[in-house]
């Protein structure tokens, strides 16, 4: 996905006399001087909070050593409720959001007629702002009046009561992760498109199966895609703050407190800017890892040239 | 449908093998969009549900069983929603936060990425690896540093936190506009070079012209991010007279929670910019999305 393009013009030898790094420095200069403002020094000093006791009040962060770090494996046992739920959450919406927009995907590939409305509908949650589409789910999934239960109603089912169970909360928010997940879609679909229709015709002479072909074709030349969206997705789960937040705020019973609630509300409602800086390292070198890890085991299964 | 057994241009009928072949042909069809309309409502339902309650007066918002269409239309709840929160003053916020958040991601980005993309330099591309090392850190790392260091510039609960550092680029951005400008002709350049333009007149009156659709697409990723931004304004704007549609929707909710009707009002009336704008750049859209998923 990130492989640099080499392009024949920028081979060593091609190199000018009158390019010299002035000019390219001067056009990514705003890009390094933000780098150095809002990426390393935070880097810095996120690392360095992690190590002193923080008060946002008084901004004097005082030295407390491993103190935050050993709290945090040893004493919190909201940091491995939390490392738990969102281990779960990334890891059923990646397989449920995979499998239907792949699927979705497929079929929208298939010559549809009405494709760009069709399109335009699974798109469509996309452009609903996370707040308006959040206090929607709410009023939808309200016990009582709301949309689901009211339809269950109807048959003489009386359905759960979905966010404020800690049976149902988490199952909710990831389906309604996935009904969001849209963008996947078309990304699918113009894999599906690349695929030379010839492939399939040459399948079919010789009597393969749609299983076959599926496997065989379809799986293998949709890896790239596969590989950026799996990639994505677990990236930005891992971070999800914002529906959970609004939706169940980590509730009930901290069954759905993701690792980014339980980070923010240390950091904004109890203040603790030291340990909350601790838990964003600690974050950040699970994502990293598990980066590494997908991209040491996938990326190589990845099926570039055509 | 009269087509059964539909006769070729030579008036021969079809064999029964044939026949068959497109009677299945026909009925995967009709499988096929029956799934996607099964799927499609249910898709849209949220939307309809929204539109529908916000068409509903107080008493018919708690009624079983529901109704998707209105017993009685209360238009009204559009306008008390505007009353019952400061609707215009978190508009305006909205729309000005988006408007510079993406005056400075299109400025910015276009020129970071023109020199990644089109100025040969050394140590261009180990540069642009730390560019997209930077993908890979969550906004919580930077989050509380970032916080502290914009409170020292006392510049919390203004907007100065949420548009600033769109003007210094953003990594994902420099990867679309680079991977698009890497395709432009490079023979163009050399030609503007002999005609003794500069590299700045290059840029200007070449890359930029030539790069709309990727600049379009930054502006339209852009818009759609700050419109829906929820994190930021949260941790940034805490006095009332700067909160967004965002904040200020959730605040009501938390109040006043029961009230569906004027909820969902306000919530349509959040969501619909979105999909006007979506209807005008859908082209834009659909291609900026192929572009991310794909290139590189």
């Amino acid at each position: 996905m990130f492989k640099l393009k080499r392009n024949p013009a920028s081979q060593p030898n091609s190199w000018r006399t009158d390019n010299l790094p002035a000019w390219g420095l001067f056009f990514v200069m705003p890009w390094i001087i933000g780098f150095l403002a809002f990426t390393v020094y935070p880097f810095f000093a996120s690392l360095y909070f992690s190590f002193t006791n923080f008060n946002i009040i008084n901004f004097s962060p005082r030295w407390v050593g491993l103190d935050n770090y050993v709290e945090l494996f040893t004493y919190d046992p909201l940091f491995w409720i939390s490392i738990g739920n969102s281990i779960k959450y990334a890891a059923l919406l990646l397989v449920f959001a995979t499998v239907f927009d792949i699927f979705i995907a497929y079929l929208l590939s298939l010559n549809v007629k009405f494709l760009s409305i069709y399109r335009t509908v699974f798109f469509f949650p996309v452009l609903v702002p996370v707040v308006a589409a959040s206090l929607t789910w709410i009023w939808i999934l309200n016990p009582r009046f709301g949309l689901i239960n009211g339809l269950l109603d109807l048959i003489g089912v009386k359905g759960p009561n979905w966010l404020a169970s800690p049976d149902t909360a988490m199952l909710s928010l990831i389906f309604i992760a996935v009904w969001g997940s849209g963008r996947q879609v078309i990304v699918y679909l113009s894999g599906f498109n690349d695929i030379p229709r010839s492939l399939y015709e040459a399948a079919d002479i010789d009597g393969a199966s749609g299983l076959q072909k599926f496997r065989r074709i379809t799986l293998p030349l949709l890896t790239p895609q596969i590989f950026f969206n799996v990639v994505t997705l677990i990236i930005f789960s891992l971070q999800s703050f914002s529906e959970v937040y609004i939706m169940t705020g980590g509730g009930p019973a901290n069954s759905t407190l993701l690792y980014a609630v339980n980070l923010y509300n240390r950091a904004f409602h109890d203040f603790a800017m030291g340990y909350a800086s601790a838990l964003a390292w600690i974050m950040f070198l699970l994502i990293l890892g598990l980066t590494l890890i997908i991209f040491k085991f996938l990326s190589g299964k990845v099926i570039y040239e055509r | 449908m009269a087509v059964l057994r539909p006769a070729l241009a030579n008036g021969r009928t079809l064999s029964d093998e044939e026949r068959k072949y497109f009677l299945v042909r026909r009925a995967k069809t009709i499988l096929t969009h029956s799934v996607l309309i099964i799927f499609g409502i249910t898709f849209m339902l949220p939307f309809v549900w929204m539109v529908s309650s916000s068409l509903k007066p107080n008493v018919d918002i708690f009624e079983l069983p529901v109704r998707l269409i209105p017993k009685t239309y209360r238009l009204e709840n559009y306008v008390d929603a505007t009353n019952a929160i400061p609707f215009w003053q978190y508009l305006w916020n909205s729309t000005y936060y988006t408007v510079f958040a993406t005056i400075g991601s299109v400025l910015s980005n276009t020129f970071i990425a023109y020199g990644f993309s089109r100025v040969r330099w050394r140590g261009r591309n180990v540069l642009f690896i730390i560019v997209i090392a930077t993908m890979m850190l969550p906004f919580q790392v930077r989050m509380i540093p970032l916080y502290v260091l914009f409170a020292k510039l006392g510049w919390l609960n203004s907007f100065l936190p949420l548009i600033v550092p769109n003007f210094f680029g953003n990594a994902f951005y420099i990867f679309l506009m680079r991977q698009f400008m890497m395709t432009l002709p490079r023979e163009l350049d050399d030609a503007a070079r002999i005609d003794g333009a500069s590299e700045w007149g290059i840029f200007w009156r070449i890359a930029v012209p030539l790069s709309k659709p990727a600049i379009l697409t930054v502006a339209i990723f852009e818009i759609i991010h700050t419109w829906h931004d929820f994190v930021g304004p949260l941790v940034y704007l805490r006095h009332p007279t700067k909160y967004t549609l965002s904040i200020g929707l959730r605040l009501y909710f938390t109040q006043y929670g029961a009230e569906w009707g004027l909820l969902m009002a306000a919530a349509a009336m959040f969501t619909i910019p979105m999909v006007i704008f979506f209807f005008f750049a859908q082209r834009s859209f659909i291609e900026g999305i192929t572009l991310t998923g794909l290139k590189g």
